[in-house]
């Protein structure tokens, strides 16, 4: 008894920490207060603020394409390098495996730095191009890590069987390895979306000077102390923490009822 | 027509590729970075002068030290805090219990900045921002790693063989010996996944510090991140980075993170 009571309490406590600073910002999303702690009477102000800076809704869809295009591309190069390290020998697969490691255990700040010098060398520094690279760097290899153990759930000889049957190697890729490790690479694809929508550190390092994703725009704004931009922030992370929190739910409990269906 | 034929092995190009010029060329320049130096004149050339400069300076080596101290004191609290939540929800009885998982690492896909800027706001309405930097700057850390250290210890925990337990028990292990003996190290695995995914960012990610201890504590991380946006000292900023690596490579080894499943990193299957 006094067992389950410690739990509980343990839970408890731990969702309280986890969940407090996140309540207080959505309740005082809708409220017309300049800082958080005074109530100015319940209001969509911050709201009505939000949806007419058109500052923030640039940086807002800053972001969304950037994690987009990242995601995509990071996808693709993360699927062809799982399915290259899966099917290679080992003298190739071994070290790609390993190097593509790097990014995953490093510091994103050391990551961040070496790309710098990277595109300051080369006079890319700062530009659209060293951003997506940026991304790409952070998300390919998780993409690798999400198709990996599709590839080895995968019959080896259905592939094996296409081409007896006649099929070229290329569709044999397309029509039979690529739908079967298909949840792999829509997982990689999620995963990158969020590391993308996440990152701050890779972002400023690479980013173009004039643009801003929702992380660099929000750090920069307690930096500078510019509390005028700050109230119609607290509705955009309400508004973001609220669709964040029902997209994981519905995502994840609808892929785990599936997954239980086909048990 | 022309068809473009591609076997599975050429599919090996674009990533190698990518990978050479994007992973190795920046970490080698890194390398060369610091273990250069700018001569009057403009040119490079080799020194180790950044490398005494640091291991001389009492303010770079109290940095290091600090930055190691806040790293290992977060990450002890973390694992304090989620080694029995992890044991606690791993051992629910509930059918449900992965939507109980799925609340406390919730915090995974949720823009950290804006989950730090939230902590701020809290902290400053208990009054704690502006006076205690370094207890924020640990609360900051715990609050934003800890699901990273929940989750592989609940998955190891999870799939631990509860036979082993009830054998242990059976054989007259009592309660804590079959947890020092038995359980905790059947969990390892899951103990240095999570360390090691707490403690390196806790030492570099300078957005948590930067926040919560309105710019007052320099972590390692920011050290970097100083040398190359306000001194413009790329040679040292790159010697500070040689050291952390050295740091993160001993700390595996120490650890034997090298041997962990990767398939733990960072929420590899977060979704």
């Amino acid at each position: 008894m006094v067992k389950k009571i410690l739990s509980v309490a343990l839970c408890v406590a731990v969702l309280v920490f986890i969940y407090a600073p996140i309540l207080l910002l959505v309740v005082y999303s809708f409220t017309d207060a300049n800082v958080i702690g005074r109530w100015e009477g319940f209001s969509f102000d911050l709201y009505a603020q939000l949806f007419r800076s058109e500052e923030i809704m640039r940086i807002l869809l800053n972001t969304v394409v950037l994690a987009l295009v990242a995601a995509t591309l990071s996808t693709v190069l993360g699927t062809a390098g799982a399915i290259c390290i899966f099917y290679s020998k080992k003298k190739i697969a071994a070290p790609i495996k390993g190097i593509s490691q790097v990014p995953v255990i490093n510091a994103e700040i050391v990551t961040a730095i070496s790309l710098a010098l990277l595109f300051s060398m080369v006079a890319l520094y700062r530009t659209y191009f060293s951003l997506i690279v940026g991304h790409m760097v952070l998300c390919t290899p998780f993409v690798v890590l999400s198709v990996m153990p599709k590839l080895k759930q995968m019959d080896p000889n259905v592939y094996e069987a296409a081409l007896d049957l006649g099929a070229s190697p290329t569709t044999a890729l397309f029509k039979v390895v690529i739908p079967q490790i298909f949840s792999g690479v829509l997982s990689g694809f999620m995963l990158s979306i969020t590391l993308s929508l996440d990152d701050y550190i890779v972002t400023a390092f690479t980013k173009p000077k004039t643009f801003d994703t929702i992380s660099t725009y929000v750090y920069n704004a307690v930096k500078n102390g510019t509390n005028s931009s700050t109230p119609a922030l607290r509705a955009l992370s309400a508004l973001i923490f609220v669709v964040m929190i029902a997209a994981v739910l519905i995502v994840n409990l609808r892929a785990r009822k599936k997954k239980e269906g086909a048990k | 027509m022309m068809k473009l034929h591609f076997s599975r092995k050429q599919l090996c190009i674009p990533y190698a590729l990518f990978l050479l010029l994007f992973v190795v060329v920046p970490m080698l320049m890194i390398l060369f970075y610091a273990f250069t130096g700018e001569k009057a004149d403009g040119s490079l050339s080799f020194t180790f002068a950044n490398f005494a400069e640091f291991f001389t300076s009492k303010a770079k080596l109290s940095t290091l030290l600090m930055s190691f101290t806040i790293a290992i004191i977060s990450t002890a609290i973390c694992l304090v805090i989620a080694y029995p939540l992890a044991y606690v929800l791993a051992r629910s009885r509930w059918k449900k219990k992965y939507v109980l998982l799925m609340i406390f690492i919730m915090p995974m896909w949720i823009n950290f900045v804006l989950r730090i800027t939230a902590l701020r706001e809290l902290l400053d309405l208990i009054g704690l921002l502006g006076t205690e930097n370094y207890l924020n700057t640990i609360i900051g850390m715990v609050y934003d790693f800890l699901p990273f250290m929940i989750l592989p210890l609940y998955t190891t925990l999870e799939k631990l063989d509860t036979s082993y337990l009830e054998a242990a028990a059976d054989l007259g292990g009592n309660k804590f010996t079959v947890f020092t003996r038995v359980t905790f190290p059947l969990s390892m695995p899951g103990v240095i996944s999570g360390i090691t995914m707490v403690f390196m960012p806790s030492m570099t990610n300078y957005v948590v510090s930067d926040t919560l201890s309105n710019f007052n504590i320099t972590i390692l991380g920011k050290l970097i991140d100083e040398y190359f946006t306000t001194y413009d000292n790329w040679h040292m900023g790159s010697m500070i980075s040689i050291i952390l690596l050295v740091i993160i490579f001993l700390t595996l080894l120490a650890t034997g993170g090298f041997k962990e499943d990767k398939n733990n990193a960072r929420g590899a299957n977060l979704w």
